[in-house]
């Protein structure tokens, strides 16, 4: 019987080479032990093709096992590697190194997100967010008890949704968030831009509710329009212009 | 009164006030160009603009917008700076105190002297 190889053995036995190579500055913190935020610089080679994400990886692998990095599915699907990457929030999964255009690359856990360690944040006002503007179809009835078997949608309506329905929970928009640095209260970019995502549907009956749950002191008012969310997410969703259409349905511009 | 509105209510008469400010303050400004800046701001002049009572009544309603909208936008920085019941309590009900303040001082000045005491 052949042994099969972990992940781990598997990588660590992929030799690397490449003419060019790149500094990674590693922002390192562990809020139970240290003061301040400290950089750790190594060099790490590099193809066309590598990514942030994969240079963080090279580094665990062959320098420093201790850098905690948070990542999944390596192909901006699942939203687990946000990170400040030169000073933006982007996925490394996502950030090829020859594309930042830059000697030395800093990797730094993303702002506002409170840090776990190193470049791993905890994301509980991001759920908690997410899920207080009710992210279901809200409906009285249900496909138990209606003959319906689907609620059918005609492309248009589709189209009224379908991009903010892209949204992977990255939390890179709340990064950019200006109001999010100062407002610990503020609901944030990516709840905001599902609530729209749930009052634009066709389907949900929701939207007084959901209306009514960011319409407060530290809700939907509190955007600014910097448009800096919509800039940095890796989906192409615009949280900024879902925030606008929802703002005309409070001021009585959409129905 | 001020925690139970509606935040939607509120930036409504925000948006509101500033249109009508924007509206007024042209007037307002129009009514400087009539006369140079000096011969403006003399005490007699001033004295008359106050007893032209629909010039008196547009300045009294540009100071009501006015107040309204600077400490409504007052009201959402201090909350936007920090948070905290007691505190966001104590930053609604200030600036309605101090607007309430601003426009009685300011149309104080005015009945005063449609009263003739000044």
């Amino acid at each position: 019987m052949t042994q099969v190889p972990s992940i781990a053995e598997e990588q660590a036995s992929t030799p690397l080479s490449s003419a060019k190579s790149t500094t990674l500055r590693i922002a390192r913190f562990n809020p139970e032990h240290d003061d301040e935020r400290k950089f750790m610089e190594f060099t790490v080679p590099y193809e066309k093709w590598t990514t942030v994400l994969e240079a963080i990886l090279e580094v665990k692998k062959h320098f420093d096992h201790s850098v905690a990095v948070r990542y999944s599915c390596r192909q901006a699907t699942c939203g687990s590697c946000g990170m400040m990457i030169n000073g933006k929030p982007r996925l490394a999964c996502f950030t090829k190194i020859s594309e930042l255009d830059s000697d030395v690359v800093t990797v730094e856990p993303m702002n506002n997100f409170p840090i776990i360690r190193d470049l791993a944040v905890k994301f509980e006002r991001l759920f908690d967010t997410h899920h207080k503007i009710k992210p279901y179809l809200i409906r009285d009835d249900s496909e138990i008890t209606s003959n319906e078997k689907e609620f059918l949608q005609t492309p248009e309506e589709v189209e009224q949704y379908i991009q903010f329905s892209n949204c992977i929970k990255c939390g890179l928009c709340n990064s950019a968030c200006p109001t999010m640095a100062t407002d610990s209260s503020f609901v944030g970019p990516q709840a905001l831009a599902q609530a729209y995502r749930y009052v634009a549907d066709s389907r949900d009956k929701g939207k007084d509710t959901r209306l009514k749950i960011i319409d407060d002191s530290h809700g939907i008012w509190r955007c600014h329009f910097a448009g800096s969310c919509s800039q940095v997410c890796p989906k192409g969703v615009d949280p900024a212009m879902g925030i606008q259409f929802l703002r005309g349905y409070l001021l009585g511009f959409r129905s | 009164m001020v925690n139970k509105m509606r935040e939607s209510l509120i930036m409504k008469i925000h948006y509101g006030t500033a249109l009508g400010a924007v509206a007024l303050v042209a007037v307002h400004i129009l009514m400087r160009l009539t006369q140079n800046f000096a011969e403006s701001l003399e005490y007699a002049n001033v004295i008359a603009n106050y007893q032209f009572l629909p010039y008196a009544g547009m300045l009294e309603i540009i100071l009501i917008l006015l107040s309204i909208h600077g400490f409504n936008g007052l009201r959402v920085i201090l909350l936007e700076l920090k948070q905290g019941k007691t505190y966001e309590k104590a930053v609604s009900y200030g600036c309605v105190a101090a607007m309430i303040g601003l426009i009685a001082y300011g149309s104080r000045t005015i009945i005063m002297v449609n009263m003739g005491m000044i």
